[in-house]
């Protein structure tokens, strides 16, 4: 399994840097920390034994309300217990969002996760998109959905919603169906 | 007594009025059996757009098989899937560049109402900026349907003609056959 071997040679590599390693039905997701994401990126893409050549996705996830851990088991037993639901703590601003790297080894055939987190203001990702170009979107993306900023990243603007909007749709604080007046319509005459 | 009152019929059939009336009404023939669409094909219902155009459905059996790729050559837009407030402004402008008169029908839901998205991307209703003649239901409406709602259009023409459309009462079409005008 070369993504076991890649969190082998993660930890070997950047001490420091691998928060955690987990392992999900198989999928490996390697918890890095954030300044440290376009080193470690470099390496997995530049390794010769690796060779992590493609980016298949680069995604954001807002963590604005998440259960411990302690209680995620309790909560997936029983997801409609409210008491269980309302002990679901509030997430530390300055761990709001998550950025998911869903890599690619056309080598092995065979996929690693990268996974940093980013507060909710102030703090920058460094951006892979030199690293990988398929990053470029990717990374504006989840700008645009999330307001998570990338630093160094080449062209910076939205993807999907006009430029001239104010507000990030995918937040878990954004109501379902937006705020209005931020997207005018053009006149009924 | 009877020659007299035949006489009045004529002379009120036969009225200043009789051959305007009529030319009125050739042209409106010819408008109601030459409707050209402009086809907003935005998503998925422009697949049953297509149905409808094509031999099956065979909508030049009313006359309207000539696709219009240049909304100055049109006079009717079939705005054919969902509409995003970003895409609000293509299709207002699209219908603003075509001539007078003009029709419009909303096909499916998500056109019609904003349908299963309901969500914050989406115009719930294309009539919040342009003015609808049929609205048609369905997910996506078979081309039936459709041959339906351009009927219904055709029965508009011939009872109303060019007139400022969006003074019309609009028609909702939720079953292909019961629906009268």
């Amino acid at each position: 399994m070369i993504a076991q071997r890649a969190a082998e040679k993660l930890k070997e590599r950047f001490p420091d840097s691998v928060l955690s390693v987990s392992e999900f039905r198989e999928q490996l997701l390697v918890q890095v920390e954030t300044s440290a994401i376009r080193d470690v990126c470099l390496f997995l893409r530049d390794d010769e034994e690796l060779q992590f050549d493609m980016a298949i996705d680069v995604l954001g996830a807002d963590r604005l309300v998440v259960e411990s851990t302690s209680e995620k088991a309790d909560y997936i037993n029983d997801p409609f217990d409210r008491q269980i639901r309302s002990k679901k703590q509030e997430i530390s601003m300055n761990e709001r969002f998550e950025v998911i790297y869903v890599l690619y080894s056309n080598k092995h055939k065979e996929y690693v996760r990268l996974k940093v987190r980013v507060a909710e203001s102030g703090q920058k990702v460094p951006s892979v998109a030199q690293v990988w170009k398929s990053a470029n979107w990717a990374e504006r993306e989840a700008y645009d959905m999330f307001g998570i900023e990338f630093e160094g990243h080449p062209d910076l603007r939205r993807v999907y919603m006009p430029e001239y909007f104010e507000h990030f749709p995918l937040r878990k604080d954004f109501p379902l169906m937006g705020i209005p007046g931020s997207l005018p319509l053009p006149d009924k005459q | 007594m009877e020659k007299r009152s035949i006489g009045m019929g004529l002379e009120k059939t036969m009225s200043d009025s009789f051959i305007t009336t009529k030319v009125n009404e050739a042209i409106r023939w010819c408008q109601k059996n030459s409707v050209w669409p402009q086809p907003m094909g935005i998503s998925c219902c422009a697949i049953e757009m297509m149905a409808f155009a094509s031999s099956r459905f065979d909508v030049s059996r009313f006359g309207s098989e000539v696709f219009r790729f240049s909304p100055r050559q049109a006079d009717l837009m079939i705005v054919a899937g969902t509409t995003t407030y970003k895409m609000a402004h293509v299709v207002r402008k699209i219908y603003d560049q075509m001539p007078d008169p003009k029709w419009v029908i909303a096909m499916g839901v998500c056109t019609s109402s904003g349908g299963m998205y309901r969500t914050y991307s989406v115009v719930q209703g294309i009539d919040q900026f342009i003015p609808v003649d049929v609205y048609v239901g369905g997910c996506p409406p078979r081309p039936d349907n459709l041959i339906n709602a351009l009927m219904m259009i055709q029965k508009k023409i011939e009872r109303e003609g060019s007139k400022e459309h969006h003074q019309a009462q609009p028609i909702y079409l939720d079953q292909p056959p019961t629906i009268s005008v």
